[in-house]
């Protein structure tokens, strides 16, 4: 029903309703409805001129955009059979005419481990989650699935499922973005991956190795997903300053669920970065994140070697520092480019420490606990001709300065370096496919080498997404 | 601490902005709409093309300096027809600039202004890199660029409405000029009809429609995938059949399989500017087809 038509209804509406009330006589009635045909008769003129106008307009429109006959000669517009002028796609229509935009990512890998998977431990950190990169054999990698759409003149809305090889479907990301907000500022809500580091909020199917970096797995559990809010500020400048900050509820390790009203935790960063003449761009950054944690337990050897149950409470920070510089000549990617990225992550903790021995003794003890730690990785990833890549990595790990204060008597932390040595190597035989080889040899515990193999392939169809820097 | 940041934050939100309110910010995705933006605005608009000629226009990434630049745009001027899908609407999404969101009068599209050709009757991707809307490389017809210099100057009258009569004096300026140049081209060019020609990515299908030129053959098997030996070989057979002239290729791209293809087939390898910028000669839009037609009866002596 068209606008106009309803407003008349609607006061016709209204009108019978206001005279019902006064026992409308025939005359009473027949006056409304001489009077709702006027008001009827009224809009549609008024829309029909309305109509007209915009015709007129639309015409002119065409008419100055088609070009104005030049004097010399104009270029006839041939009516070529090949150069068929197509008619605009019709429309789609009815329920789906408004479909999100769907795009399903598939991902799977074979792995080999020397060492156990199930004993994956970085030694001298605290346990971070779920962490192992794989089981051994054949694996289904997590597969993503994804639905995105404008959800009205203001808002963008994005759901990304992340569907587990074990059959469990988690939400990955869940936001509205305000596309419309002044200033440079857009305002994220939701379940989102927070854009702290630079690799943090890029999807794991976009990464150039196989698993994540070692920093990210210890200090922030693979990836730190934040629920909350999340505003980004760019400045008007030619060079790109991007401030952000995020409040969330602080679930993600490490901080943990706290049952809290408020806020629980809070990100803030800065990203910069520009172009170096035409074949280099680049960006930097730093971050800072700052959560909490309560009774955040986990299970450590102590020193008699039995598996303590260990609980932290307290205050968690991580700072990072990230950049990230790529090459290609022209800035022509597709046949020759060079990417190289490193963080470095630093985090403390401090607070109390609860140490369960649960022994014979049945010893609980609380002290106090500071940590310092600190590790970073690079990684440089070579193009060498269309379709195939090269890439290394570094990892590296120190596991500082541990404070365990009254509970040094049964806890101590070593100061074995965890270290990884990472060699890639993929096809990419369009932008929706790779196969990925990669192999690693990770020094995690003291007296422990694990050499590490995947193949891996990433499939994405449906929507053509794009790819963050 | 605290307050300290909330106190710098306001303050840089405060900032006045860097760029000049004077002239009009056109953020152009290729040269080619960066020259006809300067042609029709002239010293009223400063332009910034996000693409050089020797870039593949299919494979750009979202780079920190495009954010940078879209967020202080007024009007971006972009292909569409999905040739930027792989990152204009990432830049435009973080540019957080809401001038420049499709549907606002700061986001013009040329190829809704042309007639598409190579609309896919199918859409597949086991087809290669399919465009929806049809063969997205509208600007190697200069009619095309024609076509859309109207519209193009009403939008930037639109947009600036106090020299709305400067930008389309320029346009009928532009119009009357590069219509005359159409016409010579077309002259210079008549020896190329029927021409049988071969080209490595169908990004030439405009030009060859315009000069009535004859596609025998594409080097990439599928749009967008690399050529491989195997279907060189079985377009070498093909040529055995239906000879072709030259083989033809953007500037942008790696000359290995005109290259490869040229020598055993004895026929002569010709890159194209493509676009402003793309070689030496082709410096603004009248020396693109200059040059084009230049370099294409050099093919065919």
């Amino acid at each position: 029903m068209s606008r106009p038509k309803l407003v008349c209804s609607a006061l016709a509406f209204a009108l019978i309703l206001a005279a019902d009330a006064h026992a409308a006589t025939d005359a009473d009635l027949a006056e409304i409805r001489d009077q709702i045909r006027q008001l009827k008769e009224s809009y549609e003129a008024r829309i029909q001129a309305l109509e007209q106008r915009l015709q007129d307009a639309e015409l002119a429109a065409t008419r100055s955009s088609a070009a104005p006959p030049a004097k010399a000669s104009p270029p006839a517009v041939t009516p070529d059979a090949t150069v068929a002028a197509s008619a605009p796609a019709p429309a789609a229509s009815g329920l789906s005419a408004f479909n999100p935009a769907i795009s399903a990512v598939l991902q799977g890998a074979y792995a080999n481990f020397s060492q156990d998977p199930n004993k994956y431990a970085i030694a001298g950190f605290v346990p971070s989650g779920d962490i192992v990169p794989a089981k051994r054999s054949f694996n289904l990698a997590e597969s993503e699935l994804s639905l995105s759409a404008n959800v009205d003149d203001k808002i963008y809305g994005n759901l990304i499922f992340s569907l587990t090889p074990e059959n469990t479907v988690s939400v990955e990301e869940a936001y509205g973005l305000f596309t419309t907000a002044p200033f440079g500022t857009a305002p994220k809500f939701g379940r989102f991956l927070s854009s702290i580091g630079y690799l943090n909020d890029q999807h794991q199917h976009a990464w150039d190795f196989y698993d994540a970096p070692l920093v990210y797995q210890a200090f922030l559990g693979g990836q730190y997903q934040n629920n909350g809010l999340q505003l980004k500020w760019l400045a008007p400048t030619d060079t790109f300053v991007e401030v952000g900050a995020e409040v969330g509820s602080g679930e993600s390790f490490p901080g943990n669920g706290r049952n809290k009203n408020g806020v629980g935790d809070g990100t803030a960063y800065v990203h910069v970065g520009d172009d170096v003449g035409a074949s280099n761009s680049w960006r930097a950054g730093a971050s800072y994140l700052q959560t909490a944690a309560r009774d955040r337990e986990y299970t450590q050897a102590d020193l008699a070697g039995n598996d303590a149950l260990v609980a932290f409470t307290g205050r968690s920070k991580v700072a990072i520092a990230d950049f990230v510089w790529k090459w290609a000549p022209n800035g022509n990617a597709q046949e020759r480019n060079f990417k190289l990225q490193g963080e470095y992550f630093w985090r403390r903790e401090n607070g109390d420490l609860t140490y369960d021995s649960d022994g014979a003794l049945g010893l609980t003890r609380t002290g106090n606990y500071r940590s310092d730690q600190s590790g970073f990785y690079v990684q440089g990833v070579w193009q060498f001709m269309p379709a195939w890549r090269v890439g290394a990595r570094y990892d590296w790990l120190n596991p500082g300065s541990v404070d365990y204060s009254a509970n040094g008597a049964y806890l101590a932390n070593g100061s074995f370096d965890p270290q990884r040595w990472t060699a890639m190597f993929d096809w990419t035989p369009s932008e929706f496919s790779r196969f990925r080889v990669q192999y690693q040899q990770a020094k995690l515990r003291p007296g422990f080498t694990d050499n590490e193999i995947f193949v891996q392939y990433i499939l994405t169809l449906g929507a053509h997404g794009a790819h963050k820097y | 601490m605290k307050r300290l940041l909330r106190l710098g934050v306001a303050g840089l939100l405060l900032l006045p902005p860097a760029v000049a309110w004077a002239t009009l910010n056109v953020f152009a995705t290729v040269p080619e709409w960066g020259a006809l933006a300067e042609e029709l605005g002239g010293d009223k608009v400063k332009v910034y093309v996000a693409t050089n000629a020797l870039q593949d226009p299919h494979h750009v990434e979202a780079k920190p300096s495009l954010i940078a630049r879209a967020r202080a745009a007024d009007l971006v001027v972009a292909t569409g027809a999905e040739l930027e899908i792989g990152w204009l609407p990432l830049v435009m999404q973080q540019a957080g600039n809401p001038k420049i969101q499709p549907g606002k009068p700061g986001y013009f599209e040329a190829a809704s202004l042309v007639p598409m050709l190579e609309k896919p009757t199918r859409l597949d991707r086991a087809d290669g890199d399919v465009h929806p809307g049809g063969n997205p490389h509208i600007q190697t017809d200069p009619r095309n660029i024609l076509r859309i210099a109207g519209p193009l100057a009403t939008r930037l009258a639109e947009l600036d409405p106090p020299n709305a009569a400067f930008y389309q004096a320029r346009a009928k300026a532009f119009t009357e000029r590069y219509g005359t140049a159409i016409a010579n081209w077309e002259k210079q060019a008549a020896p190329l009809k029927g021409v049988p020609i071969l080209v490595q990515h169908k990004a030439f299908t405009y030009l060859i429609a315009w000069l009535g030129m004859r596609e025998v053959a594409a080097l990439e098997p599928k749009p967008g995938v690399e050529p491989t030996t195997s279907w060189l070989s079985e377009v070498l057979a093909l040529l055995q059949q239906q000879p072709a002239k030259m083989v033809i290729r953007a500037a942008y791209q790696s000359d290995k399989a005109s290259l490869w293809i040229a020598e055993r087939a004895k026929l002569k390898a010709v890159a194209l500017p493509f676009t402003v910028g793309g070689d030496d000669e082709a410096k603004d839009l009248y020396g693109l087809f200059d040059d084009t037609i230049a370099r294409l009866l050099k093919g065919i002596q």
